[in-house]
């Protein structure tokens, strides 16, 4: 097998040779320092005697399965550093995210790249090893030798995630920041595979996630989970850091995570939310769960009985937000009152100038904010719907069920 | 994690939670037939057990949702996180064996308790293997599971049963209080079965993942301890009255062991021709509700402590090992069984034997785990807890060392005896001129036979 390679379970307990090849000790750990170089290993902890000393990378000649030889001794005692990540203690049997597979995944072994250069050899991580093929290195290491086990392991398939892919777990905010753990790799997953991931995670890993990514990450991310998970996240974050997650949030679902929330904690969310957004949130927050009020989502487009598809098109250009998902243009009169119901699609195959009125869907099919769910689910299956708008008891337009919406009702049964 | 045991996010669980699962759970067919046996074979006696087996089972299982709740691990992951790979392993390898001897014992229950109705086990046990299977797999088990807890009712049949048989209630009361130690191979097994059975260790595993899937927090936790501690007196008040009712309707008329479950249905005797069908009854749904959770707990315990996917909610290739190992437990655990002549309740008991054998390991490792202040902050154990839990490791390795003990002894002393008639006298003179070490057996021996009469069971013979 190449020699450029190096398993963290073959670099731990390998020998370490001074200038004069005397022998100083065995590799006990390794560690890396995220703030000056995301792989490369900075640090090995080498145990001789009866304290540790440090070894730097740049103090190495050359590194391979026969040991480490040293081209400098002027080694320091080891002391502990928030800066370091040591890889036997931090990193192996612990959990960390795969970003590639969106999965949360246990460390079995580490391998790494040695890259030989004129100055000298130095590791740095390539991937991080999950499967059976590393568990049997695990297994047998210390038992055979090392060169003995990769000619063995070869007959079981790998399984290793690239090292760039990974993001550590790591519950304290301060050692975030000294690791340099960023969140990029779970911001750029979709919010449903992240809520998939941190509802695997242990309480304390969940709130550190919520209180160091984007805002807006979060509220979506928060609106993919389970109900009661949602309230023990919010739960444990600071107020003010839920209540800015909350606004992100569209008023429907907000209302929805509040009302699973104790009351006291609901009320001091909202209290730190901005004015807007929490009159919309406390209006919705009135109506009961299991009834339309409580189903609805107040985003919507609505737009005078007598718009063309022009002043159409000039309205979704206004609510870029809510192109997404929106797949029905309501039509109110001047008291708001709900006149007709257009779905999207036929606005593509009608000239600029015809009025919206003539494309309207027949029946107009429309609830009450009282109406209850078994009717709604009823409505949608019969007149196959893709959204149900809700009218206040004097007839005003007061938000629309969407599809979605149905299925999570339908899949909670 | 949430969706990995998806039968665990039930609506009925805010009800009824993990603790209550947990011990009805706990009352399998090895429960069932282990209590059964104690009764039948030493009648009263072992009673005094069932005090101090009460109060490990509360520790172990405060300590397992504690932990739960306080980490939001399981088990095996926390195991695997602060001791390493190399010891998971291990403990994985001691636990699947367990397991199966386990999942064994659950099918032998589903035989045996439908044999009593001639239904031949080569069309039970394949049929409910498949059953479980997809039970479990296309998810439709949660649907299910509240009828076995609901079904976990009839064991009231058995305080009917104690009541109406009229026992000897001031004995029964007696030696629930009054230790007795007998250093005989079967009083001994006896002992490490019914502490396994009450105490299993897949139990632990699979208690502390209910309780981080539910989500509860140290904040809540209150509120499951009650359960939790609810639920252990539970499984030994039903415990109490499966001794008593067999000691009654059993052992008075001489001890017996228990051979098949014919035998231990005379316990519901007082139900006349219903005693059989009562009996199946509930010997099936305990074991085909355990046959459901077992096979599904260690598998998904194994690949979490050594970071296999899992979870029903995966796909076949996604989770290759997870499937493998639930699938070879139910195929093999059931395949065992339609070996011609397989002694179906001899497992049972023997698999129980096995359970109380590892379950001092498993001990050791969560008191270790639970008095770490970097994982448990405030909720270490207190110095109660952990003199208990102590104690408990000690005396269950001390048993089990006392039992390999004494058979090793008795392989020895067969082996001497197989020399032709030998007299007891002949065979210590013997020994006192060769060595010393069948003496201090001899002498063992006495001081049994000692307490015994000094106990008045006289009866009891070896």
């Amino acid at each position: 097998m190449a020699d450029d390679i190096l398993f963290l379970t073959e670099l731990v307990g390998l020998r370490v040779y001074d200038l004069k090849g005397r022998r100083l000790g065995l590799v006990k750990d390794a560690a890396i320092v995220p703030l000056i170089h995301p792989s490369r290993v900075d640090r090995f902890l080498v145990g001789g005697g009866w304290a540790w000393l440090t070894v730097r990378y740049d103090q190495i000649r050359s590194i391979s399965l026969d040991g480490i030889y040293l081209k400098d001794e002027q080694l320091t005692p080891y002391h502990s550093d928030e800066y370091m990540l040591r890889l036997v203690r931090d990193l192996l049997d612990q959990q960390i995210i795969d970003g590639q597979g969106r999965k949360v995944v246990r460390v079995t072994d580490v391998t790494f790249a040695i890259q030989h250069d004129p100055d000298g050899d130095a590791l740095s991580i390539v991937d991080i090893d999950i499967g059976l093929r590393s568990v049997f290195r695990r297994l047998m290491q210390g038992v055979l030798p090392p060169r003995w086990i990769r000619r063995m392991q070869t007959i079981i398939a790998p399984h290793s995630i690239a090292w760039e892919q990974c993001s550590i777990i790591e519950a304290d905010p301060q050692r975030r920041l000294r690791l340099n753990i960023n969140n990029r790799i779970l911001e750029e997953m979709h919010p449903a595979d992240l809520a998939d991931i941190v509802e695997e995670l242990s309480p304390d890993d969940r709130e550190a996630i919520f209180e160091t990514i984007d805002h807006e990450v979060a509220a979506e991310t928060l609106s993919e989970m389970e109900p009661d998970v949602q309230a023990s996240i919010l739960e444990s974050l600071e107020t003010e850091k839920a209540a800015d997650i909350v606004e992100e949030m569209s008023p429907h679902e907000a209302a929805d995570v509040l009302a699973e929330l104790e009351e006291q904690t609901s009320e001091d969310i909202l209290e730190e939310m901005e004015k807007q957004p929490k009159a919309e949130v406390e209006e919705l927050l009135e109506y009961k769960e299991n009834s339309a009020g409580g189903l609805m989502s107040t985003e919507f487009v609505a737009l005078p009985e007598d718009a063309t598809i022009a002043s159409a098109m000039e309205a979704l250009n206004a609510h870029e937000e809510l192109l997404e998902s929106l797949n029905t243009l309501f039509l109110v009169d001047p008291n708001d009152h709900l006149k007709a119901a257009v779905p999207l699609a036929r606005l593509f195959t009608a000239a600029g100038a015809t009025r919206l009125q003539e494309l309207a869907s027949e029946p107009l099919i429309q609830v009450d904010t009282e109406e209850q769910e078994d009717r709604i689910t009823e409505l949608f299956d019969k007149y196959n719907l893709l959204t149900l708008p809700v009218v206040d008891p004097e007839g005003k337009l007061a938000g629309v069920i969407t599809a979605d919406e149905v299925i999570s009702l339908l899949r909670e049964k | 994690m949430l969706k990995r045991f998806r039968y665990q996010i039930l609506l009925f669980l805010s009800v009824i939670g993990p603790g209550l699962i947990t011990a009805n759970v706990d009352n399998d067919s090895g429960g069932i037939l282990t209590y059964s046996q104690a009764g039948a074979k030493y009648g009263y006696l072992p009673l005094w057990t069932l005090i101090p087996i009460t109060l490990l089972l509360i520790v172990t299982q405060e300590m397992c949702s504690r932990m739960g709740a306080v980490t939001g691990k399981g088990l095996s992951d926390l195991i695997r996180e602060e001791f390493g790979l190399r010891t998971t392993f291990f403990l994985m390898i001691a636990l699947v064996l367990t397991n199966f001897t386990n999942v064994i014992a659950e099918f032998a229950g589903i035989a045996s308790s439908l044999e009593l109705f001639h239904i031949s086990r080569y069309i039970s046990v394949p049929v409910c293997a498949v059953a479980v299977w997809f039970l479990v797999v296309r998810g439709n088990y949660r649907s299910v599971e509240k009828i076995f807890l609901v079904a976990c009712a009839i064991y009231v049949t058995y305080f009917i049963s104690a009541v109406l048989l009229k026992p000897d209630w001031k004995e029964a009361a007696i030696d629930s209080v009054k230790p007795i130690v007998m250093f005989d191979t079967g009083y001994i097994t006896m002992l490490i079965a019914m502490v396994g059975t009450s105490i299993a260790p897949w139990m632990q595993f699979y208690l502390q993942s209910a309780i981080v899937e539910k989500g509860i927090t140290a904040k809540e936790y209150v509120a499951s301890r009650i359960e939790v501690v609810v639920g252990c007196i539970l499984t030994d008040v039903v415990a109490f009255f499966i001794i008593v009712s067999c000691a009654t309707a059993i052992w008075a008329h001489g001890p017996k062991d228990i051979n098949d479950a014919a035998d231990a249905a005379v316990a519901l005797k007082p139900f006349g021709q219903y005693a059989y069908l009562l009996f199946s009854a509930g010997l099936f749904n305990a074991s085909f509700f355990a046959a459901c959770i077992l096979p599904l707990s260690t598998a998904f315990t194994v690949c979490e402590g050594l970071g296999f996917e899992s979870g029903v909610d995966k796909r076949f290739h996604e989770a290759p090992e997870f499937y493998w190992l639930y699938t070879l437990l139910i195929v093999l655990g059931g395949g065992v069984i339609l070996w011609p002549n397989f002694p179906l309740v001899k497992m049972i008991l023997a698999s129980q034997v096995i359970n109380g054998v590892l379950l001092p390991f498993i001990l050791i490792y969560m008191v270790l785990l639970i008095n770490r202040k970097s994982l448990m902050k405030e909720w270490t154990n207190s110095a109660a807890y952990n003199a208990v839990a102590w104690i408990s490791v000690a005396v269950m390795i001390g048993l089990t060392l006392a039992l390999a003990s004494i058979t090793v002894k008795q392989m020895m002393q067969e082996s001497a005896s197989a020399a032709p008639a030998l007299a007891p006298v002949a065979q210590m003179q013997r020994h006192d001129a060769g060595g010393h070490a069948l003496k201090t057996d001899a002498r063992e021996s006495r001081l049994a036979h000692l307490i015994r009469q000094a106990v008045g069971i006289g009866k009891l013979a070896n």
